[in-house]
């Protein structure tokens, strides 16, 4: 695509950009001096943390920021035409028409109340002179297009019908209806599972062949930026700290941004035989020192487990079926190590969490937290294994209640469990709040002056404050940026360490998942399909959705892009079934010392990656 | 379609349960209220034996459960029991007095609406602006002044000072609908402010909630309009909480119609409880408030079914 990317006029060209935002103490510059260009065909990725400006740029562009908050400098030639002087007409016109947009949310970003079919007509009604009915019958055209089955029977459906990738699909439907000269697409596989993620990007290099468009992708993911980008744009707090061919970059990074980012993302198949987890190396973004990555202790192999889970199974009734949620679900953990259970969503695999802290109610099986069975537990046996095992959430803005002081937060479940007065909580909190890396004088602060990572720190403090010997950790540094994830994930391995905390840690990021794991459990419909040590399921995974699931992770190096992916049209098979289904009786095949394969229903499954 | 009628018989099935809970709880409060009925309608004159007479002829002196299993069948033939004072089966009494409160309700209703929607959503889109912090500060003002107070003024200015409007009253029984309808004007625009308020300020909040949502956006970024942006895609999602509040107003006009028709002398069921409740009545209250409860029921029902065709995701 490159070599006729930079004959001619670019599609889109930014020119020192520079956008403000209306704040109590006057206008305060988001994004500084920003300058890019994208031809037609190419695809130019913005690539940045949380906050750094890449989002405002794409927004500027399209003038979707409220204009009275927001103010634009500099030049945004479409085409050589400046969209910064055009009437609010001519940008009608623009967006949608000439340049196609999307974002990050699939679940929210659809109209709930209009079908696919209307939402998807509706842009080719505004900006080509079709009646609905043209528009309707063109829909079902892009529906197709963007290959969604059983495209006409779902043209008149609902969006909650659809799944995250299915909505993705719509949205991008919708962006190309009028064949725009340039798609801006904000994150949009950032809320996605890593296969499904691989179908989307293929999804949008295809049309975009197709199309001879620009994209201008926005992603805080190097792996998707090796994957899909010509050229990559760095921004740091609004500045643009580097650009260059997406090559050049990622071989030889010149602002030292660039590579505390690079040094700090996981990266699949870095681990090779090593035993335990490694630290992420931390890189200080202002100065580009790095600290070494080194392994943890190992394990001692004798200890008792902390957790054994037999043969767990939950089950949700619904009117027309029933969700086999968790389906005979086996594994122990024992003190000092990290089980990762790993599955896309709707896998069982937060489930499974959830019933061993006895959230929910398993259906059957037995739970056996430090000999004591939770699923035969009464109220009182219940606290007390409350106290023995915590959990941390994945979004560390909703867990945290906005209207208590962290310190009380933190103290809470000691109160509760009436370990101590509230004067002997306060000491208690100001040293866990030093174990987790934060100042104790915070403890007054309420959760809105925290960052993420801060309050996921928050989060992790208040897990500790009942001494638990097992933390199960629900997606806990998923939503967090590359560089507090890498943090916090050290945060969580040195407390491991310290206090042979056993953790089962459930995510859908396989390069952390290698990076921070003794022990990896897929999950699969409900099922785990393979479990052993992790050096075992990385480098030599035997089960083919195994495969699939780690073959889709975008790797962060541009001269492997593109490998052959499995493109694949069908959504996740469904974990709900009829009532009167019963679940086939597996057996697990022994490859290696510790590594299990299940061995009933190869065929189903390979059927999947075929 | 095969849902939406499931759904549609599960809360008819839910309605109808209300519906018994009301009957029983009507027919208890009613019972337990101090006062003999007998004793009220004979007058102080009475000896102790013409009222023990008229109590075994009204069936008061039978066991509760018999009494109670009398009413509820009473009720199924469409009985409410006879007036004890205006010499007339409940239902005629309740039907002669729905007209007024019927075309009231409907036109406070009316008016409350046509102002609250347009209001609330443009204070909501010009957020911040002078236009909303006077919206807001209006219906502060308006949701607590009390609707007879207002009633009181319009009748001050509009009847008695600038005489376009009949003071009191609804006519008399021979008059046209138009004259009546004139009647009704002063006391719709009274309830009618009053309960505009409240509207006015959930659609100016579900219209805020709404147009911070990530679709909102996609509707822009397709290029539609400000004006496609918010009246299709923002007003139909804001319109479920919308839709609560004005069910919710409709039942509290039908309610607070007894203090409006005093206050302006219209001949309404509000007007026929309170006269009834002065004289002990007990059939008439009872009959009057077995009414507007199931209009209450009834309309929550109705709101229940909009909710369905507003919201795909409510059929299940």
């Amino acid at each position: 695509m490159r070599e006729n990317a930079s004959a001619g006029q670019p599609v889109l060209s930014i020119e020192n950009l520079t956008t403000a935002f209306r704040t109590p103490d006057g206008w305060r510059a988001v994004i500084r001096d920003i300058s890019l260009q994208v031809h037609a065909g190419e695809t130019v990725a913005i690539v940045g943390e949380s906050g750094s400006g890449k989002s405002v740029t794409a927004l500027s562009t399209m003038r979707l920021l409220p204009p009275d908050r927001a103010r634009c400098e500099g030049r945004i030639l479409l085409e050589g035409r400046d969209l910064l002087k055009a009437s609010e007409a001519e940008m009608r016109a623009v967006r949608g028409g000439s340049i196609g947009m999307i974002f990050q949310e699939p679940m929210t970003s659809l109209n709930p109340v209009f079908t696919i079919g209307n939402q998807i007509a509706e842009a080719l009604v505004l900006h080509q002179a079709l009646s609905w009915k043209a528009a309707e019958a063109e829909a079902l055209r892009l529906m197709e297009r963007v290959r969604i089955p059983a495209a006409k029977a779902r043209l008149h459906e609902y969006p909650h019908k659809f799944s995250g990738g299915m909505r993705q699909r719509v949205m991008i439907a919708m962006a190309l209806a009028c064949r725009p000269k340039l798609l801006i697409a904000d994150e949009p596989t950032t809320a996605l599972d890593v296969t499904i993620q691989a179908e989307i990007l293929h999804l949008i290099r295809e049309l975009q062949r197709e199309e001879n468009m620009g994209v201008l992708f926005i992603t805080h993911d190097m792996g998707v930026v090796a994957e899909v980008a010509d050229r990559t744009v760095v921004m740091f707090r609004g500045d643009m700290v580097e650009t260059g061919s997406t090559e050049k970059i990622f071989a030889a990074p010149r602002a030292i941004y660039t590579k505390s980012l690079l040094a700090s993302i996981p990266r699949l198949g870095t681990m090779g035989e090593a035993r335990s987890p490694r630290r992420f190396p931390e890189v200080d973004p202002e100065t580009g020192m790095a600290t070494g990555g080194r392994e943890t202790k190992a394990v001692a192999p004798e200890a008792a487990p902390i957790l054994k889970v037999d043969n767990l199974t939950v089950r949700f009734d619904l009117p027309n079926g029933r969700v086999h949620a968790v389906e005979n679900v086996s594994f122990d953990l024992r003190p000092g190590e990290t089980l990762a259970l790993v599955g896309e969503s709707g896998c069982g695999k937060s489930t499974t969490g959830r019933a061993i802290i006895r959230l929910i109610e398993p259906t059957a099986g037995s739970i056996v937290v430090d000999g004591q069975d939770v699923t035969r537990a009464g109220t009182r046996a219940l606290r007390a294994m409350r106290r023995t095992s915590q959990m941390i959430f994945q979004d560390p803005f909703a867990s945290l209640n906005p209207r208590i002081t962290i310190g009380s937060a933190i103290a809470e479940p000691m109160l509760a469990h009436g370990l101590m007065g509230k004067r002997e909580s306060k000491a208690r909190v100001a040293e866990l709040l030093e174990q987790v890396g934060l100042s104790p004088a915070m403890a007054d602060r309420y959760p809105h002056e925290f960052s993420g990572g801060q309050r996921q720190r928050v989060s992790i403090a208040r897990a500790l404050a009942l001494e638990p010997k097992l933390i199960v950790a629900d997606e806990a540094v998923s939503a967090l940026d590359v560089s507090v994830k890498a943090q916090v994930s050290n945060l969580l391995l040195d407390l491991q360490e310290k206090r042979q905390l056993a953790y089962l840690f459930i995510s859908h990021d396989m390069a952390v998942v290698e990076r921070v794991s003794h022990r990896v459990a897929v999950m699969y419909l409900g099922e785990i399909v393979e479990i052993g040590p992790r050096a075992a399921i990385f480098g030599n995974p035997r089960h083919p959705y195994t495969r699939r699931l780690i073959s889709a992770v975008p790797l962060p190096d541009p001269s492997r892009r593109g490998m052959a992916r499995p493109m694949l049209n069908e959504e996740i098979k469904s974990p709900v079934r009829a009532h009167d289904y019963v679940p086939p009786k597996r057996t697990y095949l022994e490859v290696s010392p510790g590594h299990f394969v299940q061995d009933t229903a190869m065929a189903e499954i390979a059927s999947l990656s075929a | 379609m095969a849902r939406i009628a499931r759904t549609l018989l599960n809360r008819l099935g839910g309605m109808l349960v209300v519906l018994a809970i009301v009957v029983t709880v009507v027919f208890v409060i009613v019972r337990v209220t101090p006062g003999d009925p007998a004793a009220v309608m004979l007058g102080s004159d009475a000896t102790p034996q013409d009222i023990a007479d008229l109590r075994t002829k009204m069936g008061l002196d039978a066991p509760l459960i018999v009494q109670y299993v009398q009413f509820v069948l009473g009720l199924l033939r469409g009985d409410l029991g006879q007036s004890i004072f205006l010499n007339q089966p409940v239902t005629q009494a309740l039907a002669s007095r729905a007209e007024p409160t019927f075309f009231l309700t409907l036109f406070s209703i009316l008016i409350a609406v046509s102002i609250a929607l347009p209001v609330g959503v443009l204070s909501a889109v010009r957020r911040g602006t002078l236009f909303d912090q006077i919206v807001v500060t209006l219906t502060m003002v308006a949701a607590s002044v009390p609707s007879f107070w207002l009633g009181l003024l319009l009748i001050q200015v509009l009847a008695v000072g600038q005489g376009w409007f009949p003071a009191s009253g609804y006519g008399g029984p021979d008059t046209t609908f138009l004259v009546r309808l004139h009647h009704l004007v002063l006391p719709a625009i009274a309830l009618g402010v009053v309960n505009s308020a409240l509207i006015t300020r959930f659609t100016r909040a579900a219209m805020l909630d709404v147009l911070g949502d990530d679709y909102v956006r996609t509707a822009r970024a397709k290029g539609a309009g400000e004006g496609r942006v918010i009246l299709k895609h923002a007003l139909k999602n804001a319109m479920i909480p919308i839709i609560t509040v004005i069910g919710l107003s409709i039942a509290m006009l039908v309610a607070g119609a007894v203090v409006t028709e005093t206050v302006f002398g219209l001949p309404g069921i509000g007007n026929l409880v309170v006269s009834a409740v002065l004289r002990r009545d007990y059939p008439v209250i009872q009959g009057a408030l077995l009414v507007v409860a199931a209009i209450y029921v009834l309309i929550n029902f109705a709101v229940d079914m909009l909710y369905v065709l507003v919201d795909p995701r409510v059929r299940l």
